[in-house]
């Protein structure tokens, strides 16, 4: 057995806590994550979800609970330190890059990810040029020519693209994808998924993924959890998850 | 021709100013009003230095100091106390009054007869403002090529992606707090120098010389985009900055020599400003494209 690279345990978050508008966003919540798993997360409007992605990234604080990346508490690191452990992708293309920077700008700041900035020369040398047009040529949509220009006027494609090379450059513990294809349309997206599950694959990456698509969530991963009213509703694992059909997840949803 | 050389002089030495708010207000995105308290800070820190005995050089440095530390107070009062940035600035703004006052212990106080950056032994020589000019333009050389570096750098590049996507730096571990608090110690270091040197070269401070000086510090930076439109490099826009500034100054000088009061001069820069503003829009507005360029409409 290794050791897992997440543990929540009794995780719990309460907003306006002391008032009464007390509400409970997350209720009790333990999760055990090894190393490698892909899990994609389901979950109405108002699960939870993004709250215990918040959690996770230490961009809220927990009410009550712990929470341990490999084996290391952090309940109490804030969100700037936990970068050197976790990445995210977030859903809106606008979020991802600075648009005012080129994509190669971006890349070189991703590359220093939770790591001190330093008063040196950033070192934009041909060699590293090239290296990154590599790297973002297996995206595959036309990225690598265009790492010259702002990430502003590139196509919210390209810069979904580069969000997550750029969330993978240097290798994180946990990697979240926070319905980083939502604000795609279906051709781009179903691009962006693709290349997404094969870098988790090849690169042996930890990755916990928020999605809306009941296909993307059968087809993708090796583990799926289903969120509802703050609590992990159902955890299919390996074997469980592979037979799982949309039809039963659907009835699922109709539950509530 | 004294005309041109004055203006390029002073074009020179206000170019800090522009140069410190770029910081600020282009990169960083918000309009910082410490400016208009750390202008005269500098100013007031510098004379009275100087006429108290110091170095010049270290009264100047010494207000560039004096300033970072305004640019402390307003950047904590922003990231830490959650005071909108109109406001933080403003606090300190008039909080610094005050200290202006109480540096020169009067409203105003004279330089006569000491010795300043601008009268050293192998300046004093040079033809009439062609000190100013000369010690301006190492200046600016200095200044431009030493931000140009900073920026380059793997902080400068953090500080850019603060105010560029405050939450992808966020993410990417980048301290926002610190780098919007390390911008404006900079920025207004820089204007806090600025004032010493317009203090220095006009041989006093007075501590009103800061009023409307942010619309002076942008119209730099905005006529040096209007005249150079086209996309240049960050190091390059610097220069338009410096050069924006010059230009400023000549349309100042100019309209000085034609006979304008100089009471009416604040006036006069909101709308020189605000002309360069509204640049674009009349462009469109009135065709100047077609009509300069002989351009047919499709």
């Amino acid at each position: 057995m290794t050791e897992p690279i997440l543990e929540l345990i009794d995780a719990t978050v309460i907003v306006n806590q002391n008032t009464p508008d007390a509400k409970i966003i997350l209720q009790g919540v333990n999760l055990t994550i090894q190393p490698g798993e892909f899990i994609t997360l389901l979950g109405s409007n108002g699960a939870g979800k993004s709250t215990l992605f918040n959690v996770i990234a230490g961009t809220l604080p927990l009410s009550s609970g712990q929470i341990k990346i490999a084996g290391q508490d952090v309940t109490q690191m804030g969100a700037t330190q936990r970068t050197k452990l976790l990445a995210r992708v977030f859903q809106d293309p606008k979020v991802g890059t600075s648009p005012r920077m080129t994509g190669a700008e971006n890349l070189l700041l991703a590359e220093r990810r939770g790591q001190r900035r330093r008063l040196l020369n950033r070192r934009l040398t041909a060699e590293k040029q090239a290296h990154f047009v590599n790297l973002v040529n297996r995206m595959g949509n036309g990225l690598g020519t265009r790492l010259d220009m702002p990430t502003g006027a590139l196509s919210g494609g390209q810069r979904q693209a580069l969000s997550f090379v750029m969330a993978t450059l240097s290798r994180p513990e946990i990697l979240l994808l926070d319905e980083h294809t939502a604000a795609l349309d279906p051709k781009t997206s179903q691009q962006l998924m693709r290349v997404t599950d094969e870098q988790v694959r090849e690169q042996h990456l930890t990755a916990l993924m928020i999605t809306h698509n009941l296909d993307d969530a059968l087809r993708y991963g090796n583990r799926l959890l289903i969120l509802h009213a703050g609590q992990i509703q159902a955890d299919y694992n390996g074997d469980e998850k592979s037979q799982l059909t949309r039809n039963q997840l659907l009835d699922y949803f109709e539950q509530y | 021709m004294s005309i041109i050389v004055s203006a390029v002089g002073q074009g020179l030495i206000w170019a800090m100013l522009g140069l410190g708010l770029y910081l600020s207000f282009r990169i960083l995105n918000f309009p910082d009003m410490t400016v208009e308290g750390t202008f005269p800070l500098g100013a007031a820190v510098a004379v009275t230095g100087i006429s108290t005995g110091m170095n010049p050089v270290v009264a100047s440095l010494l207000a560039a100091g004096v300033g970072a530390l305004a640019g402390l107070v307003t950047g904590l009062l922003y990231t830490k106390g959650q005071i909108p940035i109109l406001l933080a600035g403003i606090l300190t703004m008039t909080a610094v009054y005050s200290v202006n006052l109480r540096t020169m212990g009067q409203a105003n106080r004279s330089l006569l007869g000491a010795k300043t950056i601008f009268n050293g032994s192998l300046l004093k020589h040079l033809p009439e403002n062609f000190p100013t000019v000369a010690v301006g333009l190492v200046i600016a050389v200095v200044m431009v090529s030493a931000l140009a570096y900073f920026l380059q750098t793997e902080l400068g590049q953090a500080f850019i992606a603060t105010g560029d996507n405050p939450k992808m730096a966020q993410a990417m571990g980048i301290n926002t707090h610190n780098m919007t608090i390390l911008g404006l110690m900079l920025s207004n270091a820089l204007i806090a120098f600025g004032g010493s040197l317009v203090a220095q070269n006009n041989g006093f401070a007075d501590v009103n010389m800061g009023l409307g000086i942010i619309v002076v510090a942008l119209a730099s930076i905005i006529i040096g985009e209007v005249v150079f439109v086209e996309d240049v490099t960050l190091t390059e826009r610097l220069i338009t900055v410096v050069i924006g500034s010059i230009l400023y100054r000549f349309v100042l000088v100019l309209v000085l020599a034609l006979g304008l009061n100089a009471n009416d001069l604040n006036l006069f820069s909101a709308i020189i400003l605000g002309l360069a503003l509204l640049l674009p829009k009349l462009r469109q507005f009135f065709h100047f494209d077609r009509i300069l360029l002989g351009r047919r409409a499709d």
